[in-house]
């Protein structure tokens, strides 16, 4: 497998710019996730390393050699779709193995069969290899359709929202066997998606997309705990970050920030804590509560593993984690 | 505002029994949620409560008065079937002012009304607006001041943030528990999704095949599952089930797993059979250096606060809840244990939590 590399990328779709001065580098290995909403431009790069569309200006780099001016078919991606296509009427084997009988690449039998069995297997398919693609489930498709991508060993593997037709239980587990799968065959994968839990848990590193700027890359934790704008605080972490005007909070220590953002489980109830606070709701979701609060001055949510025998329309005291804060400026850029 | 009491009501769709006779009561005020797998009858529970579709036996009373066969227009109760449905081309004032209109109020009730609600969801400054134009979060305060315009007795609603993606629906789950609590509407309200119920709901009752199989407050479900539907359905990632291969006895204390043992609160009952299952949540599972089932990690998922291990073992795959601070590579082996303090067996010829001192 390859590293990718994109250098000063810009394509506009008449007036609408997709990709601004976009700077990527994947490494060979890396398992990398594009975060964004949809129009962001994510599916734009995917299309852009594939050779599906040409950039306006900027250069394409796999393994340091220019890709540009190289057609689709030659640059040896391979790409899984939102949307599983299989052929029908092929068994899931023939499904499989269709990549690989491709005129261009020329594998014999032997190989065929030994890579076919071996991503079946990886995907817990093989039971399932002498059915027609139609005789399967929805997940047994979305896997048939990654495994139909995996069974090549191309540059890069790009995948656009894979997982998002799935439903919660078979979107868990198979975000579990992907990364698995990718951390064993060590593969380059560059994996777009607007689902930040899908980033957070398999994202070697996370690049966060606004409006075709690419406004944050780093490790999820680094995203997590480091974001540079209220925007990139906004799209981690569920319940959601607190942000709050810098004047609401009690001794800032910054006192040229405009806002802050506070993680939900960097607020604590506390007897000895120096906001008076009202509770407005409770909401139990398994190992955690989440509380949210309000008085004439701050208002937020706090999230706690602890057994709380508070309720609604109680007062209680808070104490927000002072290390933790993150102090943003006017323009809703971090201020370190 | 009113209480719903359903007594030994039961339907039947020729031979197919949607739901089996069972007692309710929704009391005055309360935020209710029927949960459950689709076709496990809560849908047809909310109808017949609605007057959408009769019962084969059994009554409906609404503030002890019988409703059972009176039509839904005379039961002054509000459906929200979604949320979402406005009509596009009017202004908010005007979605908001229909259902009124429809009953035929004045003019001047009108305008109280829609003042209120207004005032109440924080729209007021929206009045004139096209609803085409509006962002996501206010279209569902529009869509929800429509239903709360006309003050009925009950709201009924039928997985109302079905379609919404998380983020919002997270959103709009604690819009909708802060105005119940400002309005406090007696709300029956019926999901399959068990985070919605455990967040919204003062009570659930978890239901399957036609069955209210538990129902109680979200704490007490989650924590105490009766059986292991119950304990399943309800949490995520899903409760983690460990074989216990021997039989219960009344008074035991000591279960073994793996050849170990552990200690677990004392039950009050015999197992039916030899082969049991030990229920454990995620945030009750840990690594250990002593002992515990041995295993490999298979994944490991970062989550903001949080980290999910998922591990394989010879009994099959774990899911351990840790902090984000845990930083362990795929493949390496563990040992994993639990809190036995809160350790539920479940009988696997019945699938009821035995009673014990933890259960009962």
């Amino acid at each position: 497998m390859s590293s990718v590399h994109l250098e000063n990328i810009n394509i506009n779709f008449g007036s609408i710019k997709a990709l601004s001065n976009l700077n990527l580098e994947i490494k060979d290995g890396e398992f990398f996730v594009l975060l964004g909403p949809t129009g962001a431009g994510k599916t734009t790069t995917l299309r852009i390393i594939s050779g599906l569309d040409k950039p306006d200006s900027g250069k394409i780099y796999f393994d340091n050699e220019e890709m540009n001016e190289i057609q689709p078919a030659f640059r040896d991606t391979s790409y899984v779709f939102q949307q599983y296509s299989l052929y029908p009427h092929y068994s899931v084997y023939d499904n499989l193995a269709f990549p690989l009988r491709s005129p261009l690449r020329k594998s014999d039998k032997k190989t065929i069969d030994d890579r076919v069995l071996q991503i079946a297997r990886l995907l817990k398919i093989e039971n399932k290899l002498n059915n027609k693609a139609t005789q399967l489930s929805g997940g047994e498709m979305q896997r048939v359709s990654l495994g139909r991508a995996l069974v090549r060993e191309p540059n890069i593997y790009l995948m656009d929202e894979p997982l998002s037709s799935l439903d919660a239980k078979l979107k868990e587990e198979l975000r579990v066997e992907l990364k698995k799968i990718q951390s064993d065959l060590n593969a380059t994968i560059l994996y777009v998606t607007h689902d930040q839990i899908e980033a957070t848990t398999m994202a070697d590193r996370i690049g966060v997309l606004k409006e075709g700027v690419l406004t944050q890359v780093g490790t999820p934790q680094e995203i997590y705990e480091e974001p540079n704008s209220i925007y990139v605080a906004n799209r981690l972490g569920s319940p959601k970050i607190n942000i709050l005007e810098n004047k609401q909070i009690h001794n800032s220590q910054n006192s040229s920030a405009s806002y802050v953002g506070i993680r939900p489980e960097d607020i604590k109830i506390d007897q000895n804590g120096s906001y008076n606070v009202k509770i407005e709701t409770t909401e139990l979701l398994g190992a955690e509560t989440l509380v949210s609060f309000k008085s004439d001055t701050i208002n937020g949510i706090l999230l706690t593993q602890e057994n709380i025998n508070v309720g609604e329309g109680d007062k209680i005291k808070i104490d927000i984690n002072k290390s933790k804060i993150l102090y943003f400026d006017n323009n809703e850029q971090r201020i370190v | 505002m009113s209480e719903i009491k359903i007594e030994r009501i039961k339907k039947t769709f020729d031979d197919f029994v949607a739901v089996e006779e069972s007692d309710l009561t929704i009391n005055n005020g309360e935020f209710f949620v029927l949960l459950g797998p689709s076709g496990c009858g809560k849908t047809t529970t909310l109808r017949m409560i609605a007057g959408l579709e009769l019962p084969t036996s059994g009554k409906i009373l609404l503030d002890n008065e019988d409703v059972t066969f009176l039509r839904a227009s005379q039961r002054d109760i509000a459906f929200v079937f979604q949320l979402f449905a406005l009509y596009p081309h009017m202004n908010v004032r005007n979605n908001l002012a229909f259902p009124l209109k429809m009953q035929k109020f004045s003019k001047d009730e009108i305008n109280i009304r829609i003042n209120e609600v207004v005032n109440l969801l924080r729209i007021d400054h929206l009045l004139n607006s096209k609803v085409s134009g509006l962002a996501g979060g206010d279209r569902q305060r529009v869509a929800l001041g429509r239903a709360i315009v006309r003050r009925p007795k009950a709201f009924l609603m039928d997985e109302p943030l079905g379609t919404l993606d998380a983020e919002f629906r997270e959103i709009m789950c604690l819009e909708l528990r802060k105005l119940h609590n400002n309005i406090n509407a007696t709300t029956v309200y019926v999901t399959h999704d068990q985070l919605e119920a455990m967040s919204m709901g003062d009570r659930i009752a978890v239901m399957n095949e036609g069955k209210i199989l538990q129902h109680g407050k979200p704490k007490d479900i989650y924590t105490k599952p009766k059986t292991k539907f119950v304990g399943s359905f309800i949490g995520s990632p899903a409760m983690n089930f460990i074989p216990v291969n021997h039989a219960i006895q009344k008074n035991q204390n000591i279960i073994k797993i793996d050849n170990e043992e552990y200690t677990v609160p004392k039950f009050f009952q015999n197992s039916f059979s030899k082969n049991n299952v030990l229920g454990v949540r995620p945030e009750k599972m840990f690594l250990s250096d002593v002992k515990g089932i041995p295993g490999e990690v298979y994944g490991s998922e970062y989550l903001g606060t949080r980290k999910i291990l998922t591990i394989q073992s010879q009994f099959g795959t774990y899911k351990i809840r840790v902090s984000n601070d845990v930083n362990i590579t795929i493949g390496t082996n563990v040992k994993i244990s639990f809190d036995s303090k809160s350790a539920i067996i479940f009988d696997s010829q019945t699938d009821e939590a035995l009673q014990s001192e933890f259960i009962n």
